[in-house]
């Protein structure tokens, strides 16, 4: 649908960010090369750029920087909470002071429109940091008895989806409860957390207490499986997750997991059927779908199906897609090639299941990892598109006849992270949050998120919360 | 006692889905004092027993969880009321299982049925203790409530036959999750009898489903189990725990790993309830009147 008018480009300028050539692993305080002097580029997904080169941790990079952590814990866990509260602030108040720069830097390494980066993912980032500070000095009063411990060097490996929320989730409250760590950012995003190595230097945070190794899977499963390290936080796929329950089986590691997700958006015959688009929409396409809690699953009410589903596809004709750091960008790049191809083969897939694809028209850039917001109508729930995990833009429509199919066919997943419903009456929310099980549920909203709410799955997405003081739990031992 | 009467043995039997069957293997094992004299024969529960026990333990989670915590509460005091009633019973059996004299055995059953009271008085506290509302930075009324996580496996510690057993799975039903316990292998006549007292308890059946034998064989069907949530490894030993553990990552099951407990007769803390709660986190919009709304 060609619009009578047109936007005109609104960029957001890059010339804010300042992306070295290349970056060390951040160990013990200082940047340095890989021990055996691996290296890796890491890409714009929008233009295929070459942003810069990165260091590639091996084995011996892992082992320097448990080493390091280990070292600086000693310090840092007798420090009192108040002081260790104040590095905290200091880095809240950093993050906010640089936030427009970590936004176009986070959107010109992942891919997403600077929109998000500017209005979601860097004032959560700053918020975290503020809400798990205040925590450092209190922690006798959160419920976990008193002088609760650290448990000591936490490794942490964090997703592509958002690098520098992720990473701020695990640090925060590792840091706040007295904990030192090593953190691996995904390979495909590693920059924003080297800029909060950098961060960290200017806060004067200790050395050794916040470790930053880039670098692929195999130095995330060598920091999970160091015997020096007491605590595993993860976010990421479930098989992975599985992976890595195997692994520290038997050990004394405590460990979060924070995997995928099938979530089920559940709109009733009396909802408001515009906020119920727009919560779709920000359900499935918030940062292209590459959301674990995503509203992956449209389950709709029979009898408002065709009027739904009309008034969806107006909407998504008028998303803009996009250059991620124009202002007036809806939808930005797939963060890889090979996301972009796990998103294709699922959705070639539920085609050739016999689901009915449908996308608005809509042109693709000719650079860059591109995919078109896609909607499955016609699904069961035994189709590959209902069950499978595809982190993109592709919503599946199921429908419903009574409250009673919708809870059944929301909890017939494996996995349990997120739920939506949608609906006037305040009797039938609860009854459906009820019994959906889910970790998260937002009624008559969507993706809404906030450092005082806990976060985390039932089920095969995970185990243990981030945020709010169920937070705390995943790095003290009690 | 007369020299002339016979004493009538019990047939111990397992305890699923609120009614007593033996093995459908039918197979048992010799159950010995410390002494090695000869107490009963158990039934030798099969991995088909493990199975059964765990559609049972699924098909009473619906009905157990969604009971009012109020309700769950007066259950579990009511078991306190029936353990009670046939304390003499429990103290010969603990003291029979576990090479105990007398007192030291009533000490346990006493502890045992305390522990009961304790935990009935903890289901509708628990949620207010875990649970709350979260302060969000927005029009938004948030509140985190603690939900149990399903069927859960319990191995019970192999020493301690019936406090140690009562320690683990009073917990578990407590917060509305409905359990599979393997007793303890050597020592699994005061568990078996445990379930007389659940049935006669208000209990529904299937929430605690009790099997005896071989701690090992039953318990790798358990943590392989598409349909369990979560597993209690107090009573394995270091190895097969590890085993267990690994078998447990497949679906994700939450595990709880074995710790040392030198004394079941202290006071438990919320670690065994929490363990096996699912922290829910519902959003609802609270809107706003805008500014012709009223002011009071």
């Amino acid at each position: 649908m060609a619009s009578a008018f047109e936007y005109a480009p609104a960029p957001e300028s890059r010339s804010i960010v300042d992306i070295a050539p290349s970056y060390g692993l951040f160990i013990n305080g200082e940047f340095t090369e890989a021990a055996d002097g691996k290296v890796f580029k890491t890409v714009s997904p929008s233009t295929e750029e070459v942003l810069s080169e990165v260091a590639e941790a091996g084995e011996a990079d892992v082992d320097r920087a448990v080493q390091a952590a280990r070292k600086a814990f000693e310090k840092w866990s007798a420090l009192p909470g108040s002081e260790r509260a104040k590095y905290l602030f200091r880095i809240a108040r950093i993050i906010q002071e640089r936030s427009r720069e970590l936004a176009v830097l986070e959107t010109l390494d992942n891919g997403k429109p600077i929109r998000e980066t500017r209005d979601a993912d860097l004032p959560l980032v700053a918020a975290h940091f503020f809400y798990y500070a205040g925590w450092a000095d209190k922690l006798d009063h959160a419920g976990y008895g008193a002088n609760p411990r650290p448990l000591g060097v936490a490794g942490q490996v964090i997703p592509w989806n958002f690098p520098l929320l992720m990473l701020a989730w695990k640090i925060a409250p590792a840091l706040a409860t007295g904990n030192t760590v090593v953190l691996k950012p995904a390979e495909t995003t590693p920059l924003s957390a080297l800029f909060f190595a950098d961060i960290c230097r200017q806060a004067g945070l200790p050395k050794g207490v916040v470790n930053i190794l880039t670098g692929d899977g195999r130095a995330g499963a060598a920091l999970i499986a160091h015997p020096d390290v007491d605590k595993v936080a993860f976010t990421g796929s479930t098989a992975v997750g599985k992976q890595i329950a195997r692994t520290v089986a038997g050990t004394r590691k405590k460990v979060t997991l924070e995997l995928g997700g099938k979530g089920a958006n559940i709109v009733f015959d009396d909802a408001p059927v515009d906020q119920a688009v727009e919560g779709i929409v920000n359900g499935i396409f918030f940062n292209q779908g590459q959301v674990c809690c995503a509203g992956s699953r449209l389950l709709v009410q029979e009898s408002i199906h065709d009027e739904l589903l009309d008034s969806l596809k107006r909407r998504l004709g008028t998303l803009r897609l996009g250059d991620p750091l124009d202002k007036n960008t809806d939808i930005g790049a797939i963060n890889s090639a090979e996301q972009l191809a796990r998103i294709t083969a699922l959705a070639d897939r539920g085609e050739a299941e016999g689901a009915e694809r449908w996308s608005p028209a809509c042109e693709l850039p000719q650079n860059g990892f591109w995919f078109a917001p896609t909607l499955f109508t016609k699904v069961t729930q035994a189709h590959t598109v209902a069950r499978d995990e595809i982190f993109g833009p592709v919503l599946s429509v199921l429908t419903f006849r009574t409250p009673d199919e919708a809870v059944a066919k929301a909890n017939n997943t494996p996995y349990g992270l997120s739920a939506g419903i949608w609906t006037e009456k305040g009797s039938r929310i609860l009854a459906v949050a009820n019994k959906l099980r889910a970790g998260v549920i937002w009624s008559n909203t969507f993706n809404k998120f906030d450092p005082t709410s806990p976060f985390g799955g039932y089920k095969e997405s995970g185990f243990g919360r981030e945020g709010g003081r169920h937070g705390l739990e995943a790095y003290l031992d009690v | 006692m007369s020299d002339a009467r016979l004493s009538v043995l019990k047939t111990y039997k397992l305890y699923v889905g609120g009614k007593f069957p033996r093995s459908e293997s039918g197979r048992v094992y010799e159950v010995t004092d410390s002494k090695n004299n000869w107490l009963a024969n158990a039934p030798l529960a099969s991995r088909k027993d493990a199975r059964d026990a765990v559609v049972a333990a699924r098909k009473a989670f619906g009905g157990w969880s969604g009971a009012t915590a109020y309700n769950r509460g007066q259950i579990l005091y009511r078991i306190a009321e029936m353990l009670e009633g046939r304390r003499g019973q429990y103290v010969r059996e603990v003291a029979d299982a576990e090479g105990l004299s007398k007192s030291k055995a009533a000490d346990q059953v006493d502890a045992a049925i305390d522990r009961w009271v304790w935990y009935a008085g903890w289901t509708d506290k628990i949620a207010q203790v875990v649970g709350g509302g979260n302060p969000v930075a927005g029009p938004f009324f948030n509140l985190s409530s603690p939900e149990p996580t399903g069927v859960v496996a319990v191995l019970a510690p192999q020493a301690s036959s019936f406090l140690g057993l009562v320690s683990v799975v009073a917990p578990v039903i407590a917060t509305g999750n409905t359990a599979v316990v393997v007793a303890s292998e050597r020592s699994p006549l005061p568990a078996l009898s445990l379930g007389e007292v659940l049935a006669t308890s208000d209990l529904p059946g299937g929430v605690v489903n009790i099997l005896s034998g071989r701690t090992a064989e039953i318990a790798a069907p358990l943590a392989a189990h598409q349909d369990v949530n979560a597993i209690d490894l107090a009573g394995a030993d270091e190895a097969l725990a590890k085993e267990l553990e690994i078998a447990a990552a497949d679906n994700l099951k939450r595990v709880l790993r074995p710790q040392p407990v030198d004394n079941w007769s202290a006071t438990p803390g919320t670690e065994r309830m929490t363990a096996f709660l699912e922290t829910k986190t519902v959003w609802h919009p609270t809107g706003s009147l805008g500014a012709s709304g009223s002011a009071y």
